[in-house]
């Protein structure tokens, strides 16, 4: 490496790295602006084909229909990554972290009291999802922010090694989404859904997918909070 | 210059800021963070410049909304493998 006598090397590497980075960032900052017009026009291809999809909010639309193998591929993705975190814990290394040591009445009962809501606002998600910002995502996220307040609350146990009802629950709304994939692979292509079905095998699907991917979000949290501190 | 154009714009400077962090920190929590900024730099980029004219496009929504699902999970696993790093797996057997 090249340094200056008596200049630190760290001292050039951050300058290096920062000059560049800056040099970088107006490059990238004059083609965004240099950027020519949009040749295919999406939103309008998207409202054209709004009436066939079954829901009424574009996203939706996009993210369970136009879209669906994308959606499909990504909680495969998300329960591949919870299987990673297990694969990467020891064996034995995961133990159920003390749960009864903060004795917070206050905050246990607030508790008790926001999860029932949280489980009604999440199937409000889940359902306005098809007329309204919202969907299964959404709606998994809030079941997963549920389970992490109970745990950090002390009233839901990390989890260890997972039986077979769980197990179900966190595979099951991918196995959902797949069936019905293939379900409708004999109608000709990979989920193309009958318009006139559309509706209804969406919100099945996204009702499979809210509570697999609040299982699957809150074992991101969970998974790594069962795992025994340093040695 | 639309506010779009704007979001774009702040979405290459957090992109930039989470690639000279990547490159400059050493410890893995620290370059799990940068490597996420970029990521929201990315997703900042997506949807600021399909609606640079004014007009929403829900397709890059769909995209950015799995992207983030993704991120978190990767962000989880990245988490669980640099727990791996600091504590060796011969240490945890005994």
């Amino acid at each position: 490496m090249i340094a200056w006598p008596g200049v630190p090397l760290t001292f050039v590497k951050r300058w290096l790295v920062g000059l560049s980075a800056i040099a970088l960032g107006g490059a990238l900052m004059r083609a965004i602006l240099d950027l020519p017009a949009v040749g295919v026009d999406l939103p309008g291809a998207v409202a054209a084909n709004m009436a066939a999809s079954g829901v009424e909010h574009p996203v939706t639309a996009v993210l369970l229909n136009f879209r669906g193998y994308d959606t499909l591929l990504e909680v495969a993705v998300l329960l591949l990554a919870l299987l990673g975190m297990w694969a990467a814990a020891a064996p034995g290394e995961t133990a159920p972290t003390q749960v009864a040591d903060r004795d917070d009445p206050v905050l246990r009962t607030l508790a008790r009291l926001i999860v029932p809501l949280m489980i009604l606002v999440a199937g409000y998600l889940l359902w306005a999802g098809a007329h309204r910002p919202g969907g299964a995502f959404q709606a998994g996220a809030v079941l997963a922010s549920a389970a992490v307040l109970l745990h950090l609350t002390g009233l839901l146990p990390a989890w260890t090694s997972p039986r077979l009802p769980l197990r179900l629950g966190l595979a099951g709304g991918f196995l959902v989404f797949l069936a019905t994939a293939v379900f409708l692979l004999g109608e000709g292509s990979l989920l193309r859904y009958p318009p006139e079905h559309a509706g209804a095998l969406i919100l099945f699907i996204e009702a499979g997918l809210t509570l697999s991917l609040g299982l699957i979000l809150a074992g991101l949290f969970l998974v790594l909070a069962s795992l025994r501190a340093r040695p | 210059m639309t506010p779009g154009l704007i979001y774009a714009l702040a979405g290459v400077a957090l992109f930039v800021l989470g690639l000279a962090g990547l490159i400059l920190l050493t410890s893995a929590l620290r370059r799990i963070l940068a490597f996420n900024l970029m990521g929201s730099g990315v997703f900042l980029v997506l949807v600021g410049l399909a609606q640079r004219d004014g007009g929403v496009d829900p397709v890059p929504q769909a995209m950015v909304l799995t992207g983030i699902v993704v991120a978190v999970a990767a962000t989880a696993l990245a988490l669980a493998l640099a727990r791996r790093l600091v504590i060796p797996l011969e240490k945890t057997e005994k």
